[in-house]
């Protein structure tokens, strides 16, 4: 039983990870209905700013904060730069460019960092969360970031004019050029925010999974399968299913397929899910006239 | 009276296919002007090409007497151009309120609030519905909202793509009494595209008529409404 829960919680701990990634991905869908295949590679390159910033000597939460901000600059440029000039190309050229971003980042990572496997510390202590045997400090505090950084998340858009804009230009963009609202500046502010949130992601799984350029391939995987779970344009359900799909991922890591096969989950619920319920357990069912 | 929106020579296409060829339209402050014509005769081309929306534009479009062909719709509708489009441009997945909200996304004077009030004034139905998905409203809710979001911005100019498209007739009605108020106590342009040419002949003080791309026919409604052609294609008669 004790083994049991302490599956469930860690679970819910890397399950944290993958929500903010699908947060991520069903910010950048719902705004431009594009899949950022890139979304790991920019959080794992993220998670590097932020370890040479610590390895320059600033603490950690400083580092945090501007990691964030680093990012967020990073994807609103990628946006305006990169993005911009495929708006309007067929889905296969969206995706080449998509993947061409996931390999310039992962070779630029080698290339500056090295391909070595660093350590990142975690700013959380590393011992039991008050002796508790279920859950270390530093997946506490996972768990606690990504809650509070989803709460800012959704304050945003709920409550500023700068957030219902943005939800205005992924409604409905033709209106919202007619109230004034400049649509192309909300598609990079997505972008920034997505950017962000990955950063979030990044910093978050590095003391896990270990500083190293291809440390998100597994990771996006799963933020994927979060995504798709939740439904692709609801950004509540992706978190949500992000910590369900962690949860799945590591009970059945422990008593169903072994270690070796976890990856596999997430490619179950991937299939399942596009075979079974194409919206996801809180998507909305498009339905086009024609 | 000076004019607030004046174009002269406006050709406009979607793509290659030119749909105006040479519109010249005038509307003086103030002023209510309807723009009448069949299907396809470019009524609601001639709309977007004053904001700008979808099509590509060429001739000169002066808003207040500044150009404002070539600009963004973003600068020019924040000139005080209020567009309610066709098919109403609802957010449907945002709130009536919100919907409302946007349209009073450029302003930032403290009268906002009493403009909600006035908005919900003139559509009682819409008060009630405030926090409901503005995607679930019927056809007419619609379109009270856009003619509401429109009118949040405060324009100076309104521009309305057939406010009467799928209401029944005593909300059409109603609908265009609100908008005779608006002229009248608030002295706000409007340029008013409808197929429903009695209630338009009724508002406007200046009538197009527009047919494939070209004014044809204009003046005053007591003109235009005398004419047999006119009687015969637009008001059954």
């Amino acid at each position: 039983m004790q083994a049991f829960l302490h599956q469930l919680l860690s679970g819910l701990a890397t399950g944290a990870i993958y929500a903010s990634l699908a947060v991520a991905l069903v910010t950048i869908f719902k705004t431009t209905h594009h899949v950022n295949f890139a979304q790991g590679e920019l959080a794992m390159f993220s998670t590097y700013i932020a370890w040479s910033l610590i390895q320059k000597g600033l603490p950690y939460w400083a580092t945090f904060p501007a990691t964030l901000a680093v990012a967020f600059v990073a994807g609103v440029v990628i946006e305006r730069v990169v993005v911009r000039r495929v708006e309007h190309a067929p889905v296969l050229s969206v995706v080449i460019v998509f993947i061409g971003l996931l390999v310039i980042c992962n070779s630029l990572a080698g290339w500056i960092f090295g391909f070595s496997i660093k350590a990142m510390a975690s700013p959380f202590p590393s011992d039991a969360w008050y002796g508790s045997a279920y859950l270390s400090a530093h997946e506490l505090g996972m768990i606690a970031v990504t809650l509070a950084v989803l709460l800012c998340v959704f304050l945003f858009f709920r409550f500023t004019r700068l957030g219902l804009a943005m939800r205005a230009a992924a409604d409905n963009p033709e209106s919202s050029r007619l109230v004034g609202v400049r649509v192309g500046w909300m598609l990079a502010l997505g972008w920034g925010f997505a950017a962000a949130l990955g950063a979030v992601a990044g910093m978050m799984a590095a003391p896990v999974v270990y500083l190293e350029p291809n440390m998100m391939t597994g990771v996006l995987l799963y933020g994927f399968a979060a995504a798709l779970l939740g439904g692709i344009d609801n950004p509540w359900g992706a978190a949500l299913a992000g910590f369900i799909v962690g949860v799945l991922e590591n009970l059945a890591g422990a008593y169903l397929v072994g270690t070796q096969l976890k990856l596999a989950v997430a490619l179950v619920v991937i299939v399942g899910v596009v075979t079974f319920k194409p919206a996801g357990l809180f998507g909305r069912r498009l339905v086009v006239r024609v | 009276m000076s004019a607030i929106l004046e174009l002269r020579g406006v050709v406009a296409s979607y793509g290659a296919a030119p749909v105006l060829h040479g519109v010249d339209i005038t509307v003086d402050n103030g002023a209510v002007v309807a723009l009448l014509g069949a299907n396809g005769a470019g009524k609601t081309t001639t709309l977007r090409a004053i904001c700008n929306v979808l099509v590509r534009v060429d001739g000169d479009i002066r808003f207040a007497g500044h150009r404002i062909d070539g600009k963004s719709t973003e600068s020019i509708v924040r000139l005080g151009i209020g567009h309610v489009p066709e098919g109403r441009g609802t957010f449907e997945g945002l709130s009536v309120d919100e919907n409302l909200r946007l349209g009073a996304y450029v302003r930032r004077d403290p009268q906002v609030a009493a403009d909600f009030d006035r908005v919900f004034a003139h559509f009682p139905a819409l008060a009630a519905r405030r926090r409901q998905q503005a995607g679930t409203l019927s056809g007419g809710e619609q379109q009270m909202l856009a003619i509401g979001r429109a009118l949040m911005m405060r324009p100076r100019l309104l521009l309305l793509d057939e406010p009467s498209f799928g209401l029944a007739p005593i909300v059409v009605a109603q609908i265009f009494s609100i908008l005779a108020a608006i002229n009248r106590d608030e002295g706000m342009s409007m340029l008013v595209v409808e197929q429903n040419a009695h209630h338009a002949l009724a508002l406007a003080e200046q009538v197009y008529l527009l047919e494939t791309g070209r004014v044809v026919m204009s003046g005053p409604p007591s003109r235009i409404a005398g004419d047999a052609a006119v009687r015969r294609a637009y008001l059954g008669q």
